[in-house]
């Protein structure tokens, strides 16, 4: 029996799914729903990494802030990804900033509460390690194909 | 049988002879991009298939193989070739103006799968100067949307200024991804490489016919993502580019093992290309 309402949806979501259903409400008891207008940031750099994010709806940027005061957009996330890992490990704090690119809806699940909780059922701890480590190894991958410059070599035939 | 791309429906299919073509617009498309308009000198303009191409002769220059860009169901318009500007033919081809000649031969080569893909779902996805091969495909099927399932176009190029037929692409009623490798503070798109997109496509594997035509590298991590949802290779449709020089198979500049990409490509199932995929330095 669901505890909160965030449950089903976490049970059906892709990165949680599998996961025990006791795991499943441990969760939804560290998560809220939030929403951010346009413009709004979600966090920024050097901020306390305090939430992970599950995008609802909407599209967030990550960017990061150079010295001549704007921002460079590195990747873009929208509907279903996850976003955030600097809660997992220390200094736990943000790397970059996020900013709403327009309404968006997030579940926003408590870092330090999660960690607590990991700490003492280690068998969670681990498989959120493991997705987030597949989460991680995705974003890495992207970044390394943005390095490539894939559009780089013209693809006419002249 | 799905492995089988189209086979040309062009009535100059094989052609030597260039015929007088005259330029009816020159549209700006890019900062290095352009597309020309052109009307034969004489008699009806051509029919083509999506994904098929012409051989331009810049006269002085040479001749380029540049795809066919326009709508392949309008009838007596005029054929559109959308060109990036990166050597001596397409340099002339750029400093061409209205009522200028040019010779054109063609069209040539296979198709994208139109009719294997009907009662299908059906994923576009093009990169940077790629998205202009796709298009005549793309309004293909925007003209017959009834025949086709889930339609998707999934759009990436390098900046926002290297972007493709933009005005136009909000205008498909079909879902429409745009991201860029990097983005400008005006840009409001998705960032990053196209191809993680992929990845995040609800996709049946069974019953989809993905098109693919950017930078061989982008294709193949297209292919990939394609491949890990399960899709059959003969599913899967990319469009090969060499160096064509006479366009019928004769000369063998383009030949690529047993296969010439003028003649029996550019466009080829993936399953005819995944040896040479897994190549180094194909």
């Amino acid at each position: 029996m669901p505890t909160t309402n965030l449950e089903p949806y976490l049970a059906k979501h892709s990165f949680f799914s599998g996961l025990d259903p006791a795991d499943i409400e441990e969760i939804a008891g560290c998560a809220k729903n939030a929403a951010f207008k346009a413009g709004e940031y979600l966090f920024k750099q050097g901020e306390n990494a305090e939430f992970f994010f599950v995008l609802r709806e909407g599209h967030v940027v990550v960017e990061v802030p150079t010295a001549r005061g704007h921002s460079i957009e590195i990747s873009s996330l929208g509907e279903n990804q996850i976003l955030g890992w600097s809660w997992l490990m220390p200094p736990y704090k943000y790397q970059f900033d996020c900013r709403a690119l327009k309404q968006t809806k997030v579940l926003e699940i408590d870092g330090r509460c999660l960690r607590g909780k990991c700490e003492s059922n280690p068998r969670l701890g681990y498989e959120l390690i493991k997705r987030f480590a597949r989460v991680m190894t995705n974003r890495l991958q992207e970044t390394r194909l943005q390095l490539l410059d894939l559009y780089g070599a013209p693809a006419d035939r002249s | 049988m799905m492995s089988t791309p189209e086979l040309a429906i062009g009535s100059q299919q094989g052609s030597l002879l260039p015929e007088i073509y005259r330029v009816e617009e020159v549209i700006p498309e890019t900062h290095d991009t352009f597309t020309l308009a052109l009307i034969p000198q004489e008699g009806e303009p051509m029919t083509f298939a999506p994904g098929q191409f012409n051989m331009l002769y810049a006269y002085g220059a040479g001749e380029s193989a540049i795809s066919i860009s326009g709508d392949p169901d309008l009838d007596g318009a005029s054929i559109l070739h959308t060109i990036r500007t990166a050597g001596t033919v397409t340099s002339a081809l750029r400093g061409l103006r209205p009522g200028d000649s040019l010779g054109v031969r063609g069209p040539f080569g296979t198709s994208w799968p139109m009719e294997a893909a009907r009662g299908k779902d059906v994923i576009f996805i093009g990169g940077g100067i790629g998205l202009a091969p796709l298009r005549p495909a793309i309004y293909r099927t925007l003209n017959r949307l009834e025949r086709y399932g889930r339609v998707r176009v999934l759009i990436g190029a390098r900046r926002p200024r290297d972007l493709l037929f933009m005005n136009e692409i909000a205008g498909w009623p079909v879902e429409t991804l745009v991201s860029v490798d990097r983005a400008t503070e005006r840009w409001r798109g998705h960032v990053g490489v196209v191809t993680p997109y992929v990845r995040n496509l609800e996709i049946d594997p069974g019953n989809t016919v993905a098109m693919i035509c950017g930078p061989e590298i982008m294709m193949r991590y297209a292919v990939m993502e394609l491949l890990n949802h399960g899709m059959r290779p003969k599913d899967i449709f990319i469009t090969m580019e060499r160096n064509m020089k006479c366009a019928v198979g004769f000369c063998g500049h383009c030949q690529l093992g047993s296969e010439f990409i003028c003649k029996d490509g550019p466009v080829f199932s993936y399953e005819t290309m995944q040896f040479w995929f897994a190549q180094r330095e194909f």
